[in-house]
């Protein structure tokens, strides 16, 4: 039992250490420029690559002090510095949503690069500090690195506690998030500050890297990348703010991971299934989602939410006819064959996952509710429609994606955009290792994990060219219903909620039953996609189609692409999911540019950092700058109007003038 | 902190506080400005001379809060200059303008809602007064932020947001001073009490702009008076005079 | 400054002498904030038809007390009654169906829909939720449509001209008018003001008032708060003076306006600071 506490303390103690310094990373980049980074990983990860490139011996065998200091002091507020100027900067007022997605583009371009300038094919090593060389406490052996690591979060805890809270450096940091404005008035330069923020957020991501490094089985890109979860989650044990909470997540969490791994190798638990050793590794995420669920925001400190998107509002009668003309170009295409099997099989493909953008677009662009997880949850609808067949598994699986989504929900409620965005990929992440995964927790899932699962097509539309139609029909009925709801009430309810909910519950509004209805009918929407794509795909379907980082199609660019296309637009869709299909056949007809095509996602995300409103809204912009130029409305004239009727009766409003109204506001009332 | 090398406004040869005519302080020529297409600001003339309160008056939608934003950096104008102590500033950073001595205490929104009270002083050190000196004076003005110093400025009142941007500005010594509706949200004794102090201040030397639509308190504290609607100054003179003209903007037609 | 002040006790006999319950009633509600009370045992009522003042000085709790009556704040002990019905466990959005409407001293408009939206959203919502069992405030039919009650409440705040505006896009004062007629919209018994003159010019102010006055004509309850204490003591049948988070004196506007304690914790001519 002895060896069992020792084992408990000396080991989680380092893990956690390590843990702790990525997270007070998280936390100090979050508290200093207001972005959460889901890239902090991925730099921490180039960072890491950079010092192994450096100083090992199968490299340039530079020694590791300099190599080390080079990559702390000098690598990394480097990158933070372009970061800011290239990324960041430019963020400064876009929604909470854009930045997310660029730091997530930032994430997929970081892990292409590393892709390409360090091969999977080598296996590297990062070497210990110190390497073999170890004290014994109490009996165990601890080694140098260890140490080190400790030190430097103890050290790092202190420090940034002390710049944060107790320097005027620190409080400017934080005073640029809450008002960049404001804090030019104080007299401080917001731009530099926001420089001085990110170059100390990416030095302590590379530290974390470095620490973390030696201690994984695999030294690669993505292993590394989404080891920040477990940063995530003891972030979250802080509400992003607490350092001290901080510590005490990492800590947690270490030592749940210690105990389950310690409790597999001494078999406690016979040969439970699915093992404890699987449960470990699924611990950070459950962590994640536990403490998301649990945590109460502390309303007061928080900041108001900006959501800078402008929602064009197109009729219903122009969506409906662009979406006739769409699918009268699928009926073309798939009918004349001009196109290989190899493209069909590409757009079809593009043409479900459009459902699913089609959902983001209701839950994102137009309720301001951020999902990771709709690829995720578009797989539950793929598995049931596997099990299943055809038409009772669609319905099943769109009924289930539905109650599923309206779940997830649950503790989004009461949260903002971020958290939520953290809950759903948390969830996601869930679904891929426990559902989907390997090591699935019902054995039968099997073939569904490796990719091998067969679906079937609904009777009369087994054929291609038939299937290809009907995707493209549903694509553009989900399209013209979702405007149609767009326009009335509904819309105009989620637009509401998006702005003020304060407002909207003081005008009687019952924001959750309003929440559970859009999350679930958005999952729907994703689950009908993702059924659908399992039927195109025929066979073959499984975790990859559905998974969130890996695959060729992966959730987390899906998002990307959606938002880049315009996630406040039907059409929007449209544009995202031929993005999303071109890119990957353009990389495998032209091998130059396969690499490129590979970064493309991750790169377009962050040029979206310039465009924050996507393709369409752009194009839908200067359409109306160019009338409105035309019908000129001084609105300056308007208030001198205030006041003059006299008496302050009006009389009753006549059909004809309450049309005209309508007219001139240019709005569909009545349409 | 100032890297846009102006030199500091307070440079006391510029003008002295007897002189009969002083040289402005701040001065506006022909400034105009927009948001996105549509122009805000017409050709707008100001000039606030040393040591004096200027209220510029106007109905809702004037273009009053836009003047101040031209004037502190915020907003670029698109035609015109603005001239501090006879430089032209026109297009200086806001940072920048600060540094000189040039404080603005915006409508509505002065605080840093999820930073404490003291914290909050604490950026306005970066005017280059002490922690300290900031915090005793700003207590002494209002003694309800002292008691709430580890407070976050977002979940005070009203009232105490507003009173907490004031102190800011009171207790840095600026040379020149910007407020954008001041009274707003504010008791009225209190109210009456930061008048007097803006007033106080002005004595010292201190060129002050105000910006309010209500008149009555800040005519009773201005040396000049201005009249702005829909983007252009109709009229500029003597408080009492421009009382009469507001009656007759204003209320006129009841 | 601790001695119970006698008019203030919570019961509703004292204060209207008929046997109908007060349409809004607060008895002593406290709510706590860490170490901070912001509202201190507070207790007042409101009738319908009549305008009924809040005033007190910075921090004296108003806000926190519209808070606690709409919902949005749970109080710490304490109760509201809504024409004699408890409804201190009510969610907001419950509230609200009853015909309880506010605005807010910080706004919260919908800004990115326009000023018309921003009504008809309400107008909607109160039809789904069976609130046309209230008559309108604006001169239509009961059962007419929402477009046109809308367009009627417009007309009436005077926002006619600026319906298509974005709601974001507008300076304070009209940023004010659309939030009342927002909450007017929802067809309410009771409408909790905010500082709604705050950002107002004089003359708008003179016509926000009368329409205030005209409101109350048909029978709204209306509670004030505003600093804009002329105003107030123009329109208003009865005041209650809020300071430290307790009633420190209520009655009439020439009571009120007469009583030392209100003369010196707010209307005075005392300096506040120290320096
Ligand atoms: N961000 C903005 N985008 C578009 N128009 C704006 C913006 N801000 C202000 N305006 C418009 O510019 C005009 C002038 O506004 P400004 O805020 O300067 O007026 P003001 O005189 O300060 O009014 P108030 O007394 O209500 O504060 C108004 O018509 C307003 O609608
Ligand atoms: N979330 C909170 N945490 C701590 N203190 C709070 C919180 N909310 C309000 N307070 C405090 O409670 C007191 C009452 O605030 P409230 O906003 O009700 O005042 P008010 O009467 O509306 O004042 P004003 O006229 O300035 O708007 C204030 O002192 C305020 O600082
Ligand atoms: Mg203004
Ligand atoms: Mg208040």
């Amino acid at each position: 039992m002895e060896d069992v506490l020792r084992y408990l303390v000396i080991f989680a103690l380092q893990s956690a250490a390590v843990y702790a310094v990525a997270a007070s990373g998280l936390v100090v980049t979050y508290t200093t420029t207001g972005v959460f980074n889901f890239a902090h990983g991925a730099i921490g990860m180039i960072i890491a690559f950079s010092f192994w490139q450096l100083s090992s011996s199968a490299a340039w065998d530079l020694p590791v002090l300099p190599s080390l200091l080079f990559c702390l002091f000098v690598l990394g507020p480097a990158i933070g510095w372009l970061l800011d100027r290239v990324l960041m900067s430019r963020l400064g007022g876009a929604s909470t949503i854009t930045t997310i997605v660029a730091t997530i583009g930032l994430l997929v371009a970081l892990v292409s690069i590393a892709g390409i300038v360090w091969p999977q094919s080598q296996v590297r090593r990062v070497p210990d500090f110190f390497e073999g060389e170890s004290i014994t406490l109490l009996d165990v052996n601890v080694s140098y690195h260890r140490i080190i690591a400790l030190v430097a979060a103890i050290a790092v805890a202190i420090g940034l506690r002390a710049l944060l809270f107790n320097t005027r450096l620190g409080t400017a940091m934080r005073a640029v998030v809450d008002s960049p404005d404001l804090t030019a008035l104080n007299g401080a330069n917001p731009r530099r500050i926001g420089s001085v923020s990110w170059m100390l957020g990416c030095s302590l991501a590379g530290l974390a890297g470095i620490l973390i490094a030696p201690e994984l089985p695999a030294f690669t890109p993505v292993a590394l990348t989404l080891l920040v979860i477990q940063a995530y989650a003891a972030a979250m044990v802080g509400r992003l703010r607490s350092l001290p909470l901080t510590f005490l997540g990492a800590l947690i969490l270490a030592e749940i991971e210690n105990g389950l791994a310690l409790a597999q190798a001494k078999e406690w638990a016979g040969s439970f299934s699915p093992s404890l050793g699987d449960l470990a590794a699924a611990a950070p995420v459950l962590m994640l989602l536990i403490v998301l669920v649990v945590i109460r925001e502390d309303r007061a400190a928080l900041r108001p939410e900006r959501f800078g998107f402008k929602v064009p509002r197109p009729s219903v009668a122009s969506v409906a006819v662009s979406m006739a003309a769409l699918v009268f170009v699928a009926a073309v295409v798939s009918v004349t064959g001009v196109f290989a099997v190899g493209t069909m099989n590409e757009l079809g493909k593009g043409l479900a996952l459009g459902i699913v953008m089609l959902s983001l677009v209701l839950l994102t662009g137009w309720a301001g509710q951020v999902s990771l997880a709709q690829l995720g949850l578009a797989g539950v609808a793929a598995l049931a429609v596997w099990k299943l067949g055809p038409v009772t598994g669609l319905v099943v699986g769109v009924v289930a994606t539905a109650v599923v989504g309206a779940i997830v929900a649950l503790p989004a409620l009461r949260m903002r955009s971020l958290y939520l965005a953290l809950t759903t990929m948390a969830f996601a992440l869930l679904l891929e290792r426990v559902v989907y995964g390997e090591n699935a927790l019902v054995e039968s899932f099997q073939p569904f994990a490796s990719g091998n699962a067969r679906a079937d097509r609904i009777p009369g539309l087994e054929g291609d060219t038939a299937f290809f139609v009907f995707l493209a029909v549903v694509f553009g009925l989900v399209a013209v219903g979702l405007t149609v709801i767009r326009n009335g009430h509904f819309g105009r309810r989620l637009a509401a909620m998006k702005d003020s909910p304060a407002a909207c519950a003081t005008l009687g509004l019952d924001l959750t039953v309003t929440k559970l209805q859009v999350f679930a009918l958005s999952a729907a929407i994703a689950g009908l996609g993702g059924g659908l794509l399992a039927m195109w795909k025929v066979t073959s379907v499984g975790r990859t189609d559905f998974a969130l980082l890996e695959g060729t199609l992966p959730g987390l660019p899906l998002v990307l692409v959606a938002v880049i296309g315009g996630i406040t637009s039907v059409t929007g869709a449209v544009v995202g999911a031929l993005l999303f299909v071109c890119m990957p056949l353009i990389g495998s007809r032209v091998p130059a540019l396969k690499d490129l095509m590979n970064l493309a996602p991750g790169l377009a995300g962050i040029g979206l950092s310039k465009n924050p409103d996507g393709a369409v809204l752009q194009v839908a912009e200067a359409i109306e700058e160019a009338r409105a130029a035309r019908a000129d409305v001084d609105p300056l004239a308007a208030p001198e109007r205030l006041g003059t009727d006299g008496d302050g009766t009006p009389g009753r409003i006549t059909a004809d003038e309450a049309a005209l109204l309508d007219d001139e506001l240019g709005l569909s009332w009545h349409r | 902190m100032g890297d846009s090398g102006l030199p500091p406004v307070g440079d006391p040869g510029l003008a002295s506080v007897g002189d009969p005519v002083p040289a402005p302080v701040l001065e506006l020529r022909g400034v105009r400005a927009s948001y996105g297409r549509i122009e805000v600001l017409h050709g707008v003339d100001l000039s606030v001379a040393r040591g004096s309160v200027v209220a510029l008056l106007g109905p809702n939608g004037a273009g009053k809060t836009t003047t101040l934003g031209v004037i502190s950096g915020q907003l670029p104008p698109t035609a015109g200059d603005v001239y501090l102590a006879g430089r032209r500033v026109t297009g200086a950073a806001s940072d920048a303008l600060a540094g000189v001595g040039l404080c603005t205490v915006p409508e509505g929104r002065g605080v840093f809602r999820t930073l404490t009270v003291r914290e909050n002083l604490r950026m306005a050190t970066y005017r280059g007064v002490r922690l300290a000196e900031v915090e005793e004076r700003a207590y002494g003005l209002f003694p309800r932020l002292g008691e709430r110093r580890h407070q976050l400025a977002g979940t005070m009142s009203g009232g105490e947001q507003q009173m907490l941007s004031l102190a800011r500005a009171l207790v840095t010594d600026p040379e020149v001073l910007l407020l954008d509706e001041l009274s707003m949200g504010l008791a009225p004794m209190i109210v009456d009490d930061l008048y007097q102090r803006v007033r106080a201040v002005a004595e010292q030397g201190v060129s002050v702009l105000v910006v309010e639509q209500f008149a009555r308190t800040v005519l009773g504290v201005a040396d000049v008076a201005a009249i702005m609607s829909t983007g252009r100054i109709t009229s500029v003179g003597s408080p009492s005079a421009i009382e009469s003209e507001l009656s007759d903007a204003y209320l006129g037609a009841s | 400054m601790n001695d119970p002040v006698a008019p203030d006790s919570p019961s509703p006999a004292a204060v209207s002498s008929s046997a109908v319950p007060p349409l809004l009633e607060l008895s002593e509600v406290v709510v706590r904030f860490g170490g901070n009370v912001a509202v201190d045992g507070a207790s007042l009522t409101v009738d319908a038809g009549t305008i009924v003042g809040l005033i007190g000085p910075n921090g004296a709790g108003k806000t926190t007390t519209f808070n606690v009556i709409t919902g949005l704040e749970r109080p710490s002990s304490g109760r509201v009654r809504w024409a004699g019905d408890d409804i201190s466990g009510l969610a907001a959005h419950r509230r609200a169906r009853l015909g309880l409407a506010r605005t807010f001293q910080r706004l919260e408009l919908f800004g990115s829909l326009s000023v018309a939206e921003n009504v008809l959203f309400a107008a909607e919502l109160c039809r789904r939720q069976g609130g046309t069992v209230r008559p309108p405030v604006v001169d239509v039919a009961p059962d007419v449509d929402a477009v046109h009650e809308t367009a009627a409440l417009l007309e009436r705040v005077g926002l006619g001209d600026l319906a298509a505006t974005r709601a974001e896009e507008l300076p304070t004062g009209l940023a004010r008018l659309t939030e009342l007629a927002r909450a007017l919209a929802t067809r309410p018994r009771l409408l909790l003001l905010d500082e709604p003159a705050s950002g107002l010019d004089e003359r708008e102010t003179e016509r926000f008032a009368d329409l205030l006055v005209e409101l109350a004509a048909d029978g709204l309850g209306i509670l004030l708060v505003e600093h804009d204490v002329p105003l107030v003591m123009r329109i208003a049948s009865r005041v209650f003076v809020l300071d430290l988070g307790r009633i420190l004196a209520s009655g009439t506007p020439a009571e009120v306006q007469r009583d030392q304690r209100v003369i010196d914790a707010y209307l005075g001519a005392a300096p506040v600071g120290e320096v």
